[in-house]
């Protein structure tokens, strides 16, 4: 078949909704796009693990702690499933991490803020996992099969995530002036962050237009913001918390609320390296490779010891 | 960064419960087939998910090719006597 009949194919089934499975005909520039996408997606959760485990042993109750650590151990088990998804297009595990520890490749830069109160915990699960959501929903309906079938899986326990967030937030709100204090701080801090993990505007994506034309996305940048900060404003009233932008107001017109404007140079500041935390978590991720080599090496060894034990019994049998 | 070799990669099934057949769910990477077999127990079954697991390296898996879907599957599009609705009974005979 020509390049142009195959090109023609798979254009149809997009236009059907038919999803593209693994070793079918793509073009290039939609396996790159991918690859570029799912591995940045998984390396978020990777690296979310951090400033989440950064508490886990100072968590306030033995409840807090077994939920910080279901939830940490969710969101290894979510990069998990996208590395394998990644893997499905022909790149390997190996060349996607050392992309992550080299600084080649990038993650969400939510995770490069830092987590200096118990009450951060509870703004990533209500705001950062309430905007992963957000932007995972439409993604269950991506055009690439494998990489649908791992959202499903990732929504389905990502619920339990900005449940436990929210919880966190309410109790502290409703405790004595200093904890309300301390909800609103980190409401105050991770507000703005939150918003920017939708991404640059629609007019300043540079990928979207494409990425939308081949199904990959779903909804845009802009309107998936708009949907959090709907969905987000009457949360934080309920809980007696204020959202920290002056022009936040009802749009009657639109049935929308309008928001202020982001702070684009942070988040361009942030995205080239130069955020809080960069450094910190990169250093981390490395160091934590560095000295699992060790545990790596010795599995393999004790595989292949155990492989050769094996076949040299079947041969006196 | 010079891994001498990487684990290599593993398919896993996972029977939801009994009565059901076991389903691909994903794939992980493992050094054997036991350490497969946990890492699948831990990525893929923390919600009881299922009773039963297997793993099959996925190198050993043999696929058909894309490219063969029409020659392979389009013959059984005009087969239609294959299927119950293409014979014509009486509507007196209610369930058969």
């Amino acid at each position: 078949m020509s390049e142009s009949s195959m090109l023609e194919k798979f254009e149809d089934k997009i236009k059907r909704e038919v999803k593209i499975e693994p070793r079918e005909w793509m073009p290039d520039a939609y396996r790159k796009t991918l690859v570029r996408q799912i591995s940045q997606h998984a390396h978020s959760e990777i690296v979310g693990m951090l400033p989440e485990a950064n508490w886990i042993t100072r968590a306030p109750s033995m409840r807090r702690k077994v939920a910080l650590l279901a939830k940490v151990q969710d969101e290894a088990g979510h990069g998990l499933y996208l590395y394998s998804a990644a893997e499905t297009l022909g790149t390997s595990r190996k060349e996607m991490v050392d992309d992550l520890l080299s600084g080649k490749a990038k993650y969400s830069s939510i995770f490069n803020y830092p987590t200096i109160t118990w009450a951060d915990i509870g703004a990533i699960g209500w705001l950062v996992d309430g905007a992963a959501i957000m932007n995972q929903v439409p993604l269950c309906r991506t055009s690439y099969g494998p990489y649908a079938r791992a959202m499903v899986r990732i929504c389905k326990e990502e619920s339990f995530h900005q449940r436990q967030g929210y919880e966190i937030m309410l109790t502290l709100a409703q405790g004595s002036e200093e904890q309300k204090a301390m909800a609103q701080d980190a409401l105050d801090r991770w507000w703005w962050p939150s918003l920017m993990m939708f991404g640059p505007s629609d007019k300043d994506s540079k990928h979207s237009a494409q990425s939308m034309a081949w199904k990959i996305k779903r909804k845009s940048n802009d309107e998936l913001r708009q949907n959090f900060v709907d969905a987000t404003v009457p949360q934080a009233r309920l809980i007696g918390l204020t959202i920290p932008d002056p022009d936040l107001k009802w749009n009657e017109e639109r049935g929308s609320y309008d928001f202020g404007e982001i702070d684009w140079e942070e988040f361009w500041n942030v995205v080239k390296g130069n955020g809080p935390c960069n450094k910190q978590r990169l250093d981390a991720r490395n160091k934590a490779h560095e000295e699992g080599r060790w545990v790596r090496e010795a599995a393999l060894a004790f595989a292949e010891k155990q492989a050769k034990r094996k076949s040299e019994k079947e041969q006196v049998a | 960064m010079n891994e001498k070799n990487d684990w290599p990669l593993w398919e896993v099934f996972i029977r939801s419960r009994s009565g059901l057949n076991h389903k691909h769910v994903g794939s992980l990477h493992a050094a054997d087939a036991d350490m497969a077999i946990e890492n699948a127990r831990d990525v893929y079954t923390r919600r009881n998910e299922g009773i039963s697991i297997w793993v099959v390296e996925s190198k050993y898996v043999i696929a058909s090719n894309p490219g063969d879907e029409e020659s392979l599957f389009d013959p059984a599009d005009n087969k239609i006597y294959r299927h119950p609705t293409f014979y014509e009974l009486p509507d007196e005979v209610k369930h058969m």
